[in-house]
């Protein structure tokens, strides 16, 4: 099994008519995804190499009853990209786009969790989510996964969560779901969000966890893992050497005062039982230990 | 984007925020001419973005022109924890009669705007944090509902500000609200806002940091970046949208994600060496960026290898391999540098570089392996 996606969600592409729409959201149906629509404001009743392209979303999920949507718009029409995707019936949404202002994302985030209750957002700022053989709705390279499970992965890193699928996949290790939650200050789905549905997925019998310096999400789930989690854990943290108040690239990656530092996060995941590695490739290894004697 | 605190003050204004009248000064006889407009008492205050100015003798009153001139020319030019001081911030001094605190702040936990309040201020915020939580009044805000004067009046009576100055402070915050949301800013404190003896309310400093994603609806911001980083090269890879942090070891870093790249720094110290910065090229990077980021490490004397790291996703190897050709041509790499290449397009990327690696343009397979080689190379040329 794999979590929030498989192998029949149907997708639609907001911004398919864009360059980046088009590169990714092709790429994504050449993996075997379901793009079943695009949605372009004034583009209706044309075409994306065969895929219909809709002016909203409540006209394209009418037509094609997709559940799921991949956003790929400029960071200014981002906001308000995701709420029509939540109007217009969409219950889980993946937005990779970067460089939204973190007021927009705030009250973004908040209008959904109050007025669409039953909507996921993915990300912003995410690589996306794939299960392998299954999905892939995002910026994810497909070729680098692998199908079969019994990995789950989760990653506030958008390179990062490559890496991590690199390691596991060369040594023959494949992943049920690899989710990237995006390293932005207000994402819509967290660590404890993705460990509680792998938990509760039979086939995910272990689970890989990258987080980054900044904000206080590893503690979190560390906590949450403590009580709740009894499938085996593998941990990397990014920024054991970043500098403190200087911002490492992403909105959320900062080390401020003595608070957000790689160290306090591993060491609280470790706390929780956690097996913490020093870098992704000790994460893969470790990883590989832990399935091999299953 | 942190902003002096003359540039914060500058801000609050325009959200109709009380602070004191002053002016900034270059020179001494700038500082002259300012503490002269606004009127004396003024007090002189170094411009640096560190705290601890007062202690390192960076803030000073002046009660006649004389002590504004020895004040100016003491301050500027004066060394604060690695900060030289090269403007003030003259201001005509306030008789205070109370210290508050206010700030407003992202609740990354809870996912909600997170006002803070408190009748101690003038001190750290941390220290009070520590030794007495309970003068703090924390005050959630859902950004879908704001902030409005009748939640302010109840919430400066629950952090007890003085009677006199509750429906001042209740309106002041509201405005710093509007403030920190609509002009976009990571954070906007203010310690300390003062009650004058003759009962007005103000802000006697500003911390501002603003959202820089938000740059594209605030034209206005234009003037700080002007002043934002006195490091060449940060300024250099600024203009050219890169993220750089530069730092103190010789493998020059190029990768991207900040994820990676920070991953990228860790690894390299692991196999011992250091990171000579921090540089992600950010998503769906070009040629022409890459181009970009290695002439930005190539303007710095203390690297002797370069580590290109990328794993593409919505970056495309093959354009990262066309970028270090690019900049081959377009510049003279001094350093040798080590690619490690994954992802979106590798294959074709290594295909690229391939027919022209040499001693100065290795590739290697794994993060690891690149990083070792990398701190190799640059101990070779140190050694």
């Amino acid at each position: 099994m794999s979590i929030f996606v498989d192998e029949y969600t149907k997708v639609i592409v907001q911004g398919l008519t864009g360059g980046q729409g088009r590169f990714h959201g092709l790429r994504n149906r050449d993996y075997g995804t379901k793009v079943v629509a695009g949605v372009t404001p004034g583009k209706g009743g044309s075409d994306v190499d065969g895929i219909p392209v809709y002016d909203g979303v409540a006209e394209a999920v009418a037509a094609t009853g997709a559940t799921a949507s991949f956003v790929v718009v400029p960071p200014r029409f981002a906001p308000t990209a995701i709420l029509e995707a939540a109007t217009g019936g969409i219950t889980f949404i993946v937005c990779i786009t970067e460089g939204i202002p973190a007021q927009d994302e705030a009250l973004t985030y908040n209008r959904l969790v109050e007025e669409h209750p039953g909507v996921r957002l993915l990300g912003p700022n995410c690589p996306g989510i794939i299960s392998p053989g299954k999905c892939n709705i995002g910026i994810t390279s497909g070729d680098i996964a692998l199908a079969g499970g019994p990995v789950g992965i989760v990653s506030r890193s958008g390179t990062l969560t490559y890496q991590a699928l690199h390691e596991l996949s060369q040594q023959g290790v494949g992943q049920t779901t690899c989710v990237g939650i995006g390293g932005d200050p207000v994402p819509g789905t967290n660590f404890i969000d993705c460990l509680s549905a792998f938990q509760d997925d039979p086939e995910t019998l272990a689970v890989m966890m990258i987080g980054e310096i900044g904000g206080s999400e590893e503690e979190r789930a560390a906590e949450w893992i403590k009580q709740h989690m009894t499938k085996p854990v593998v941990a990397y943290v990014a920024g054991v050497t970043a500098p403190p108040g200087r911002k490492m690239g992403h909105a959320g990656a900062i080390v401020s005062g003595s608070k957000g530092t790689a160290r306090a996060k591993m060491d609280a995941l470790a706390d929780a039982g956690v097996h913490v590695c020093a870098n992704p490739t000790e994460a893969g290894q470790k990883m590989v230990e832990i399935v091999k004697a299953l | 984007m942190d902003l002096f605190e003359y540039q914060g003050k500058q801000y609050f204004a325009r959200f109709g925020i009380a602070v004191s009248p002053g002016g900034v000064a270059d020179t001494v006889a700038d500082a002259v001419a300012v503490a002269e407009d606004v009127g004396l008492p003024v007090v002189v205050k170094a411009q640096v973005k560190v705290g601890g100015r007062g202690k390192a003798g960076g803030v000073k009153l002046a009660s006649n022109i004389d002590e504004v001139r020895q004040h100016a020319e003491s301050i500027l030019g004066l060394d604060i924890k690695g900060h030289v001081v090269r403007r003030l911030w003259i201001e005509h001094a306030s008789d205070i009669a109370r210290e508050y605190y206010a700030s407003f702040t992202l609740d990354r936990a809870n996912k909600v705007h997170l006002g803070m309040l408190s009748a101690q201020g003038g001190v750290e915020i941390e220290v009070v944090a520590e030794e007495n939580p309970d003068a703090i009044a924390f005050l959630q805000i859902d950004p879908v509902v704001g902030l409005d004067v009748a939640t302010a009046r109840r919430w400066v009576a629950e952090a007890d500000l003085d009677d006199v100055a509750r429906e001042q402070a209740a309106e002041l915050l509201v405005k710093l609200y509007v403030c920190y949301t609509e002009g976009d800013c990571d954070l906007a404190e203010i310690n300390p806002l003062i009650l004058t003896p003759d009962g007005r309310v103000h802000a006697l400093d500003a911390k501002v940091t603003l959202d820089e994603n938000a740059s594209f609806r605030h034209p206005e911001w234009e003037e700080y970046r002007a002043t934002e980083t006195e490091d060449p090269r940060e300024k250099m890879a600024k203009e050219r949208g890169l993220n750089y942090i530069g730092l103190d070891g010789t493998v020059g870093i190029i990768a991207n994600g900040a994820g990676l790249a920070m991953s990228t720094l860790d690894v390299v110290n692991q196999v011992g060496g250091s990171a000579a910065n921090f540089l992600d090229i950010g998503g769906g990077a070009n040629a022409d960026v890459m181009a970009s980021a290695l002439e930005v490490i190539n303007t710095d004397p203390k690297v002797s290898s370069i580590l290109v790291n990328i794993f593409g996703g919505i970056t495309r190897v093959d354009e990262v391999a066309q970028g270090v050709l690019e900049a081959l041509e377009r510049v003279d790499i001094t350093s040798p540098i080590v690619l490690r290449l994954d992802g979106t397009n590798a294959v074709a990327g290594r295909e690229i570089l391939q027919p022209h690696l040499s001693e100065s343009l290795i590739t290697e397979s794994t993060m690891l392996d690149a990083a070792r080689r990398a701190v190799a190379l640059a101990s070779a040329a140190s050694a």
